[in-house]
């Protein structure tokens, strides 16, 4: 398997351990991600509230290098907003008459065109849809058992686009967890928003939404989610969130990639558990019976 | 009319932005299933439902004070349920991208979308603390930088944001595309 792979700009940053702990699993799993080199934002949610022609120019010029490539492969996008705006690009070209050659005549000005079709999937789908729980089961080396996790999957991996789970119920990362052999904690807020940007703009709106996430998780070991947005909201106001509904809500949020990744039996090199901003010191006494993080000899 | 506009204007239609909005809400019927569904209208002073109404009756200066579509996180439940199949979403979007056209949108949310942007068009990528000091530089606030000193000095510390400009791309990356966007638009 084979795929085009846009990181994107959070996991250059903020997100740096959903990317390294991304490309270690796929390494493991013997398939190859091919990342373009001069790959650019897709807009996130500023150009669309900018400019539409703008939020579809955007994530097309990367569209369009990929085209350059002539290569059969599938986007596979780790990020649940650059998913969306690159996936978007197609969906509205599908819909609206001349969309593409007003979008072809501004990235003619690079030299760029794109004309449909190449297909931008979230991660979780190709590792859903594609990998499958049968395979990801056979490599695990440390089952992690006894771990419970609540499966966050938010909003944008699901919807207005998705087609891989049900976009208010999703249940899909429950079989990957069973084979990790970890627990699924029981809860109903795993396609409920994290407050996304608003966390930069409208503080005390989002803090309300991630603090009832959190105060849902309750009872589970960690968090699973597969975008950095949630993943930032959930892991670094838990302070603050604490604070509202005072009591302590402090819990490890980690990217699924690291969680499948511990349970392959990866060294810290490839999954990174210490950038992540929340990780409890309980958790990390429980991960180290199942020697998470030590790489093997 | 110069023979260069009159060129433009055949090749691109004429619309009235404010139209285009309010022919995606027109088949709203008012059944709350948008509000029922915001994860944020506790926090709004019109309910989506009554946005749409506000929008379908041309209450221009009504929408424009609300607060409501600048508390859109873009869930996008209301677009998933609602019983017409209508764009909500999208249509906030356009509220915006409007609003900040104008030069009406509120101030907070409007200057952070305007800096990353601008952030994307000089390195074609964005490096998040850079961003955020734009932000901060933009908004003119003391205080405001303090509530999120904490954070930046976390991901400092863990080597995850640096205040370094990137290396990859001098200024102007997507200089090109921006100005032909803007020209497009502009004659459209």
């Amino acid at each position: 398997m084979k795929y085009f792979y846009y990181s994107g700009c959070s996991l250059e940053g903020t997100a740096l351990e959903y990317n390294i702990s991304t490309q270690a699993m796929m390494r493991a799993l013997g398939i190859e991600l091919l990342e373009l080199e001069d790959w650019t934002c897709c807009g996130a949610s500023a150009a669309e509230s900018i400019s539409d022609l703008l939020s579809l120019v955007l994530p097309a010029r990367n569209l369009a290098l990929a085209e350059q490539m002539d290569m059969d492969c599938d986007f596979l996008i780790p990020c649940s907003a650059c998913y969306l705006n690159l996936r978007k690009v197609d969906e509205r070209a599908k819909k609206e008459e001349g969309l593409l050659d007003k979008i072809n005549e501004v990235l003619g000005e690079e030299g760029l065109g794109y004309h449909g079709g190449i297909k931008s999937r979230h991660l979780l789908d190709v590792i859903v849809t594609d990998i499958g729980p049968e395979m990801i089961r056979s490599q695990v080396k440390r089952e992690l058992s006894g771990l419970r996790v609540a499966l966050y999957y938010g909003c944008q991996a699901l919807r207005p686009y998705g087609g891989y789970d049900d976009p208010e119920q999703p249940r899909c990362m429950e079989p990957l967890i069973e084979a990790l052999g970890a627990e699924v904690h029981d809860w109903t807020m795993g396609a409920k928003c994290c407050g996304a940007g608003l966390m930069t703009t409208k503080k005390e709106v989002a803090i309300e939404l991630t603090s009832s996430l959190l105060e849902a998780a309750k009872g589970a070991d960690c968090i699973a989610t597969v975008c950095p947005m949630c993943q930032m909201n959930l892991d670094s106001y838990q302070k603050k969130a604490s604070e509202v509904k005072q009591e302590n809500l402090s819990i490890s949020v980690f990217y699924l990639p690291q969680l499948i990744g511990m349970a392959f039996g990866l060294g810290e090199e490839d999954l990174k558990l210490g950038l992540n901003m929340a990780y409890t010191n309980s958790l990390k006494a429980k991960l180290a019976e199942y020697r998470v993080g030590i790489t093997q000899q | 009319m110069s023979e260069e506009k009159l060129e433009l204007a055949e090749e691109h239609t004429i619309v009235d932005p404010m139209a285009a909005i309010q022919e995606k809400v027109r088949a709203c019927m008012q059944c709350g299933t948008c509000t029922g569904s915001c994860a944020n209208s506790f926090a709004m002073d019109y309910t989506p439902r009554q946005l749409w109404r506000m929008l379908q009756l041309g209450l221009t200066d009504e929408l424009f004070n609300s607060k409501t579509f600048s508390l859109c996180s873009s869930c996008y439940y209301c677009t998933l349920r609602c019983p017409r199949g209508l764009p909500l979403t999208e249509a906030i979007h356009s509220l915006k991208q409007l609003a900040v056209a104008r030069g009406i949108s509120e101030k907070k949310g409007s200057r952070f979308y305007r800096t990353f942007v601008e952030t994307v068009r000089r390195y074609g990528r964005v490096r998040e603390m850079e961003l955020m000091a734009r932000y901060f530089l933009s908004m003119k606030s003391p205080i405001l930088p303090l509530s999120f000193t904490p954070l930046g000095v976390k991901l400092m510390l863990k080597g995850k944001v640096s205040p370094e400009m990137p290396k990859l791309y001098g200024p102007g990356k997507l200089d090109a595309i921006f100005r032909k966007v803007e020209q497009v638009e502009g004659s459209s």
